[in-house]
């Protein structure tokens, strides 16, 4: 047994401490937004912040409601919840690189041991750009990592040292795959939390630095 | 006696016409073009370009288009020589020119791209930034450490021409936009020498109050107003009615 891609996505959400600001990746971290608590803040649990210039991301609307000039930064069509705001893209950025944004739970290709994230570039594949990557991992103020552990083909994806272009280092603080919960402590990753099921003999196969 | 000649760049802005409205954009220029994608794109002053022949254009826009439409049509007329921009994702008008090696592309952080443009806008030509740090972005540029942290120099990046979209303008081109059709545009607008707006709706002056002004109208030089747009979707997402 392995974490299912929404328990993953769950693991992460439980993550999110209530009255903060969160920025959601794209692809499975966006999934993250549906295991929020409901939360008794002013604004709910926790507010999201889309990079394209939206804090107070709601959930995706019903059909008919959605509008093509409202989406998110993986340009899908979602909503604005009450409290929230819209702002150009230089304050966007000005949130996140000025340490205003609390989270950000993002994909990643490789994580290695010192907390390196590469999460925009495979060597020799074609260059899909950098978008906000760069911006979030070096200015939010907790990065979090969620993504399998390893490669379709059984290669490390938490490493010793990355291989992959950069895209922040020393950033990552915790790392949720579909075996567990690790964290980066420089040498290695210690292991926080096992999925049921899951041997430490098969994680410590399938990752590429030393497990404490 | 009157002691000036010309009218200063702020005394009647409307054009009539897309076409007026570009007047002066020529090949070789460096033309940014606002929107996230094709969410808040200028549509009208986009075909304007292509209908105007020029070409060489250095285009400046976070995506450079999208399945085949917004600046997508720009490559495939075959008038980009360069593109700055953040993210190609699938674009595959992009990805083909690029490999071919008929379009220059240069890759920024988006929150740098931006942050370049804010700071021509503001009269700063270069700025310090965390971004990149330790990553390709930082090859060939001047690394500074602060309280024990590096950064890196990135420069100022200006246009001859940018062309956006807004929701709402008055004949001064003040502006407001709508939710997250903002992006790029307002900043583009101040890093341009050459401020070109379309405008879903022209209003009087006065009819916007000042209090609800996003961009103030010294940064734009020109108005057209478009009442219709495509206004596409990249990803139609919803949920269901009574669902969770």
């Amino acid at each position: 047994m392995t974490f299912s891609k929404e328990d993953m996505a769950r693991r992460a959400a439980a993550e999110i401490v209530e009255g903060s600001i969160v920025n959601l990746g794209i692809g499975l971290p966006t999934l993250c937004a549906d295991y929020l608590p409901a939360g008794d803040g002013d604004v709910g649990h926790a507010f999201l912040h889309s990079e394209n210039g939206l804090l107070g991301m709601g959930p995706f609307p019903y059909e008919g409601d959605e509008h093509p000039q409202l989406i998110n930064a993986g340009k899908q069509t979602v909503t604005v919840l009450p409290g929230g705001s819209t702002f150009d893209s230089a304050v966007s950025f000005a949130m996140i690189r000025g340490g205003h944004v609390d989270l950000a739970i993002l994909g990643a290709m490789q994580v290695s041991a010192a907390g390196d994230l590469a999460n925009w570039a495979v060597p020799g594949g074609r260059i899909m750009g950098i978008g906000g990557a760069m911006d979030l991992a070096t200015g939010c103020r907790r990065v979090i990592a969620l993504m399998q552990h390893a490669t379709k083909d059984g290669e490390h994806k938490l490493v010793a040292t990355c291989t992959y272009p950069l895209t922040a280092t020393r950033v990552v603080s915790r790392v949720i795959t579909e075996l567990g919960v690790f964290d980066p402590a420089g040498d290695g990753f210690r292991v926080i939390e096992l999925a049921p099921g899951v041997e430490r003999a098969q994680v410590a196969s399938l990752t590429g630095a030393p497990l404490w | 006696m009157s002691v000036t000649a010309n009218p200063g760049r702020h005394h009647h802005k409307v054009r009539d016409s897309v076409a007026a409205a570009l007047d002066g954009l020529d090949s070789g220029m460096t033309v940014m073009v606002g929107g996230f994608g094709l969410c808040g794109n200028a549509e009208a002053l986009i075909a304007g370009v292509v209908a105007r022949g020029v070409r060489d254009l250095t285009l400046v826009s976070n995506n450079a288009g999208a399945i085949g439409k917004g600046l997508a049509t720009w490559l495939r007329a075959g008038i980009v020589r360069k593109v700055v921009c953040s993210y190609l994702g699938t674009n595959e008008d992009l990805h083909s020119r690029m490999a071919a090696g008929t379009i220059e592309v240069e890759v920024n952080p988006q929150g740098t791209l931006v942050e370049r443009m804010r700071a021509a806008g503001a009269g700063i030509p270069a700025f310090y930034t965390p971004t990149g740090v330790g990553t390709v972005v930082e090859d060939g540029k001047e690394v500074k450490e602060f309280d024990g942290r590096r950064y890196l120099l990135e420069r100022a990046l200006h246009a001859d021409f940018a062309l956006i979209r807004a929701h709402q303008v008055d004949r001064f081109g003040n502006l407001r936009f709508y939710r997250t059709a903002r992006n790029f545009s307002p900043v583009m607008a101040t890093a341009a020498r050459t401020a070109v707006v379309e405008a879903d709706q022209l209003v009087e002056v006065g009819a916007i109050d000042p209090d609800d002004v996003h961009l103030p109208g010294i940064y734009v030089h020109r108005i057209v107003e478009v009442r219709d747009h495509e206004d596409p979707i990249e990803f139609r997402t919803v949920r269901q009615r009574g669902g969770a």
